[in-house]
């Protein structure tokens, strides 16, 4: 294991009694700092981590199995479940690979309002990440003020969607429905606002000593650790990697768009700190970006057999009718094939491999979560730290278990 | 209006069609015979290999630049046969490119190569195939249920496993 010059790991004692003087302690499932039902069985010797072995599971829905079992069009909104701190990424990505089986055109305004809304979720991520990872450091305050803005986040997904947390926004082929008339004020009116609230958490932590002690030199990753353990996103790039799906291999439209993809080569908690920190920043480049040049036109694709009519069109035409009642009866069939959909969202790399038959229903709709394969590296984090460090660690990989166990 | 990128079947038709592409040119180099057939479709390249000469694939594909263990799972394909498929996504942080890596299984032992040696982090990917679909992995360093109970009965990814109700 690799380790980071500025803070020596602890060498064990290598004495013939070491193994009667080891603990196993039992961290989680109902832990505060674990971020749900995540346990984790820790060997201890003293305070210091001689093995991490996470148990996982508590929350597996069994999402996958069930979507064999419904139309495409029925599995949209099992996706927001998964990442439900992130919900129109998990649309987004599930819409982008049914759609390249069906090899649908989707509107520029739709795409740029996917783009729009994804990096809103992004934002609502990190803010997420953020707060939680700074009270599991001991540092309430931001908690309070980072789920302040998410508010603001969740208001803007309620006023498009009518939902807060499982929009379902997306669909095959576009957007549910536009935008309200003021919508898109909304999203500037905080838009606007919200690089002075970045500046905000980032005086309360970046400075604070406390926080710094916490979090420099903790959780080294090397980049050869991360690329070798399938670690993905803002923990990837805080190694130095540089890779990001949305400039490497665009989706949705995103090479549309101008941003950076921040990295650093110090690789520890303070590292990822960093990096998501900028990242809000940049994130809220895009927002506007995509507002300054969002184009006109239809919100969804011209695909009758696919696409849900507008309400006025099914009262008014038969034809739209018919439409509509076999969409929702008989769903939609889709070309045999496969497809896997790879997407950058707030955690890292998430990916949809969908596997059609031909008929209405997915053969096989799998996901790659980041988190599930960021979770492999905490024990090469941890190993030879003290067990404190274990919690800022697993907060900084910023995980979801709903997306590890789904 | 729709769009569909053009379709190459099979192995001969793909090295005709892109005859440069690095992981096509670093299969054939390393196994020919291995190396048993190809798709392109969807604007994604599937390379199908032996099942036994999985993680020697793994180890040519990542001397070609393909360095990154994205995903891998299993697709049953009850009741034909070979009955399981293994998807294994692959991606190049140079080329920006992904690959999938396809073996297939069958009954009534499924069992193929851990590619852990090559990529540790398919440590997960290859508990949760061994979980939900019964696939066994030969030299996986931890091999047990990830998702479900450890005493549970059956592998629910299995189409012959129900829904819902009572098995």
């Amino acid at each position: 294991m690799a380790s980071n010059p500025g803070a020596p790991v602890i060498d064990l004692p290598a004495s013939e009694t070491a193994g009667e003087r080891r603990m196993v302690l039992n961290m989680g499932p109902q832990h505060p700092a674990t971020h749900g039902v995540l346990r984790l069985v820790v060997e201890l010797d003293g305070e210091v981590i001689v093995s991490v072995r996470p148990e996982i599971g508590y929350l597996h829905t069994g999402i996958e199995k069930t979507c064999e079992a419904k139309f495409y069009q029925q599995v949209v909104p099992l996706t927001d479940r998964i990442n439900y701190l992130d919900p129109l990424s998990n649309n987004l990505c599930y819409c982008l690979a049914v759609e390249k089986l069906l090899g649908l055109e989707i509107p520029e305004r739709a795409q740029w309002i996917r783009v729009l809304l994804t990096e809103l979720s992004r934002l609502n991520s990190h803010l997420i990440w953020l707060g939680t990872h700074a009270m599991d450091i001991g540092a309430l305050t931001v908690f309070l003020y980072t789920f302040r803005e998410r508010e603001e986040i969740l208001r803007l997904f309620e006023a498009v969607s009518g939902q807060r947390m499982m929009t379902s926004y997306f669909r095959i082929g576009g957007l549910s429905m536009e935008p309200p008339l003021d919508w898109l004020d909304r999203v500037q009116h905080f838009i606007t606002s919200f690089p002075e609230k970045i500046d905000e958490y980032s005086n309360l932590l970046t400075g604070n000593p406390i926080f710094m002690n916490r979090l420099k030199g903790v959780g080294y990753l090397s980049p050869e650790d991360a690329v070798a353990l399938g670690v993905t996103g803002p923990p990837l790039r805080a190694s130095g990697v540089d890779i990001d799906l949305r400039r490497d291999m665009p989706y949705s439209g995103y090479e549309k768009f101008q941003f950076k993809v921040p990295t650093s080569t110090v690789g520890d908690t303070w590292a990822r700190y960093e990096v998501r920190l900028i990242e809000m920043r940049e994130s809220t480049k895009i927002v506007q970006q995509a507002l300054d040049g969002m184009p006109g036109g239809p919100v969804k694709a011209n695909a009758p057999k696919i696409v849900l009519p507008d309400r006025e069109k099914m009262k008014t035409e038969m034809e739209a009718l018919i439409h509509h009642f076999k969409i929702v009866t008989e769903g939609f069939n889709v070309p045999a094939g496969e497809v896997y959909q790879g997407m950058e969202c707030g955690h890292g790399q998430m990916g949809y491999y969908v596997v059609s038959d031909g008929t209405a229903k997915p053969y096989r709709v799998h996901m790659r979560y980041p988190s599930f394969a960021t979770l492999q590296a905490v024990e090469t984090m941890c190993k030879g730290r003290l067990i404190a460090d274990l919690v800022a660690v697993v907060g900084s990989i910023d995980i979801v278990l709903g997306e590890i166990d789904r | 209006m729709t769009r569909q990128p053009a379709t190459v079947s099979g192995k001969q038709a793909v090295m005709e069609a892109m005859p440069d592409h690095p992981a096509v040119k670093a299969l054939e180099a390393w196994n020919p015979q291995a190396f048993t057939d190809a798709r392109y479709d969807f604007g994604e390249l599937t390379l199908t290999v032996a099942p036994t000469e999985i993680c020697a694939a793994c180890v040519a594909l990542k001397a070609a630049g393909y360095n990154f263990f994205e995903d891998m799972t299993a697709v049953d394909w009850f009741p034909a046969s070979p009955r399981f498929q293994l998807s294994y996504h692959i991606l190049s942080h140079t080329l920006k490119e992904r690959i999938r890596l396809r073996a297939m299984v069958d009954e009534p032992d499924p069992t193929i190569d851990s590619i852990t040696p090559v990529w540790p982090g398919a440590n997960y990917y290859e508990r949760e195939v061994f979980d939900l679909f019964g696939i066994r992995f030969a030299g996986h360093p931890d091999l047990r249920r990830i998702m479900m109970p450890d005493d549970w009965k059956g592998h629910p990814l299995r189409k012959d496993y129900p829904v819902e109700g009572y098995r």
